[in-house]
């Protein structure tokens, strides 16, 4: 390896003086002469003032500008293109998605288990920058949000009808006229969906940029994790077309995402209101959900996102505590450790890359979902790794792995298992045959008080948007200021309008689902980005020292 | 009339607040007072400095330095922030107290339109704090 890691120790500082912070104690820096912001163009000329990486912000800003004139111009030519591309992937290339997702969850968990783990991020006396609440309540709202709203109670149904009847998509092959085998399958294939694949993902793109940055003082960017492999060179081009990847892939995938929760807000506020489900209303949703993240990335992280991701966890806290009381608690009680027992189970089955029957679902919605979750890698695992500056590795993995993990389990059997004992229990076959995105309101329909908790779930549709939408403007503010994050303010503002004003022009001109196709295929290029980071990873993290003290939880 | 002078620091960018550091330089000597050099930094690597301990020690440096041209008896302090721009105006509230500060001399822009939307950090601080502020414009 040409470039590798010096062993370089941070000089303690001088003096002890009034206010200096205690030396946040040894930790490994790369060596390099690159100066961040070096390539930046800052000015105010235009009467705003700008401090942005010139190649990553213009030849990012270019390539989204002719994308949307693109599909918006030439839709009926590019949308076959876009979704073409995508179902080849899918179809074709899943082994490659499969694997990879494998290869996040075995490392992840590997790196928990070996010393490792007792690396600290930001050297090893660096203390906690939020509590536990604040911290989780972020990783959470920037991980998960809005699909668990959607998909809630829709996979693990659809599966069930799926596995019920043995048809092509049902996963492992189903379980043809057995309704306990069928639940059970259903219930195992979602958790799989939702379980520790995307949280491997995150959790190696985040420790990856959390290690690179605070221990060994890159910029917080997605090329660094590339420093072990090219040394240099990712401060030019190799570096410039990561960075501008993560770009696209995130602001298409925040702004398809906002269309299409528009779409589903919009469709539960007609079931609840008869609010005409128009695109004036999405629109003006899309308006609402931009002006709230706006004021959050104002307000910043500690005031805005974090407080937002706060309220957001309590109302879900809510949702998920009524559908518990409300709905079968026994069933749900018993089904966490049956369904989780029944996920381990068949874990291994399900995430079998190699040689598998059940094709429809593979492709259908396994290397769907690895392709969406590795997509939106860069983004949640940069604004993960932004907040966990001070957590042990070890702690950073089992927040951002284990626990949400088990948080999806709860979830999932809450709302899905609620949907399939109505079925089965109750012979109700109301949410089985209501459209995808009202089958959560179908469900709850069936419970008490459905019009307040309908409310509740229409609100969070919109809170999940917001914390999504704002932590992924300060991620591309500072992915196109070349990993700074204290550049001037109008920034983020810029991105998200942006964001807002790219979800409404697709919505109505058409093409949001072509765009999904289009930032989902992302997926292919930062599989192998990931599985470089691994490897950079293992590097990086075996060069650290190992904590000695355990800082105190905040 | 004045003891303590905080002076809020932006390593980034000296050229700009060389006027202000100036002006505290010549109000330390005329009222005797000790000077008080404050920096708000990412705990994210940056343009300064790739640790938070590393701008600690230029800011201290930087704050000795000074206090040999002026004289008058200089400490430092650093604040480190997940998201310095948006926590700027309220970390500074905070250090004024902690500090102990009454006279903050800190550069400003030229007022313009954006001001509205986004106000001056220093007209903000001067909102909400006790102690007598000097903002210092740029050169013209």
């Amino acid at each position: 390896m040409a470039n590798s890691v010096r062993n370089d120790q941070p000089k303690a500082p001088a003096a002890e003086s009034e206010g200096i912070p205690s030396p946040d104690g040894p930790a490994n820096l790369i060596d390099t002469d690159y100066v961040i912001g070096q390539d930046n163009i800052a000015t105010s000329k235009f009467g705003v003032p700008v401090d942005l990486h010139s190649v990553v912000f213009s030849v990012s800003s270019l390539v989204i500008l002719v994308f949307v004139i693109i599909t918006l111009a030439l839709q009926e030519q590019v949308a076959p293109l876009f979704t073409g591309t995508f179902s080849y992937l899918t179809g074709n290339l899943s082994w490659v998605f499969l694997f990879g997702g494998n290869v996040f969850v075995l490392v992840s968990l590997g790196i928990v288990l070996s010393p490792l783990g007792k690396v600290r991020i930001g050297g090893a006396n660096a203390t906690p920058n939020y509590g536990y609440a604040g911290w989780f309540a972020m990783l959470f709202a920037a991980g998960m949000g809005i699909g668990l709203m959607f998909f809630g109670v829709a996979e693990p149904l659809s599966h069930f009808s799926a596995a019920f009847e043995g048809s092509a998509g049902a996963p492992l092959g189903g379980a043809a006229g057995d309704q306990q085998a069928a639940a059970s399958l259903a219930m195992a294939a979602t958790i799989f969906h939702w379980g520790l694949h995307p949280w491997g993902a995150y959790a190696i793109v985040g420790l990856s940029l959390a290690i690179f940055a605070f221990n060994k003082g890159l910029p917080l960017t997605m090329r660094s994790i590339f420093y072990p492999i090219l040394g240099e060179r990712i401060w030019g081009w190799p570096g410039h077309v990561i960075d501008v990847l993560a770009v696209f892939a995130t602001l298409f995938g925040l702004a398809t995402s906002l269309g299409l929760g528009a779409t589903q807000a919009s469709t539960g506020l007609n079931y609840l209101f008869d609010v005409p489900n128009t695109n004036v209303t999405m629109v003006v949703l899309i308006l609402g959900i931009t002006a709230v993240a706006l004021l959050s990335v104002v307000a910043g992280v500690d005031k805005g996102v974090q407080r937002l991701s706060q309220v957001n966890m309590a109302l879900a806290f809510l949702l998920l505590s009524f559908v518990i009381a409300a709905g079968p608690t026994l069933a749900i009680a018993t089904g966490f450790f049956t369904n989780l027992g029944s996920y381990l189970t068949h874990l291994p089955a399900l995430a079998n890359p190699f040689g598998r029957e059940d094709a429809g679902f593979v492709h259908g919605w396994t290397a769907f979902y690895w392709a969406w979750w590795i997509s939106w890698s860069p983004f949640v695992g940069m604004f993960i790794a932004r907040v966990s500056r001070g957590r042990s590795v070890r702690e950073f993995l089992i927040a951002v792995l284990l626990v949400p993990t088990l948080v999806s389990v709860l979830w999932m059997t809450a709302f899905g298992g609620t949907a399939i004992d109505q079925v089965i229990s109750d012979g109700f076959q109301g949410v089985q045959n209501a459209d995808l995105d009202l089958k959560l309101f179908a469900m709850l329909g069936q419970l008490p008080l459905s019009s307040i908790t309908s409310f509740v779930g229409i609100v969070l549709v919109i809170v999940f948007f917001v914390t999504s939408s704002d932590s992924g403007s300060l991620v591309i503010d500072s992915i196109t200021a070349g990993g700074k994050v204290d550049a001037p303010k109008p920034q983020r503002i810029f991105w998200a309008i942006l964001e807002g004003a790219i979800a409404i022009a697709l919505l109505l001109g058409g093409g949001l689902s072509a765009l999904q196709a289009a930032s989902v295929s992302t997926g292919l290029p930062f599989t192998l980005v990931l599985l470089v980071g691994c490897y950079s990873l293992i590097k990086g993290l075996m060069s650290e020292p190992r904590s000695v003290s355990k800082a105190k939880g905040a | 009339m004045f003891n303590k002078i905080m002076v809020p620091v932006d390593l980034a960018h000296l050229k700009v607040i060389e006027p202000s550091l100036q002006a505290a330089a010549d109000m330390a000597r005329y009222y005797q007072a000790e000077v008080c050099y404050v920096g708000v930094t990412a705990v994210t690597p940056g343009s300064v400095a790739r640790t938070p301990e590393e701008y600690a020690q230029k800011l201290e440096a930087f704050a000795q330095e000074r206090g040999k041209i002026h004289g008058q008896p200089v400490s430092s302090k650093t604040i480190q922030r997940v998201d310095p721009a948006a926590d700027l105006v309220d970390t500074l509230v905070e250090a004024i107290d902690t500090i102990g500060a009454d006279l903050v001399v800190m550069p400003t822009h030229a007022p313009h339109h954006l001001d509205i939307v986004i106000p001056a950090n220093g007209s903000q601080v001067a909102h909400r704090t006790g102690a007598s502020i000097f903002l210092v414009r740029p050169p013209q």
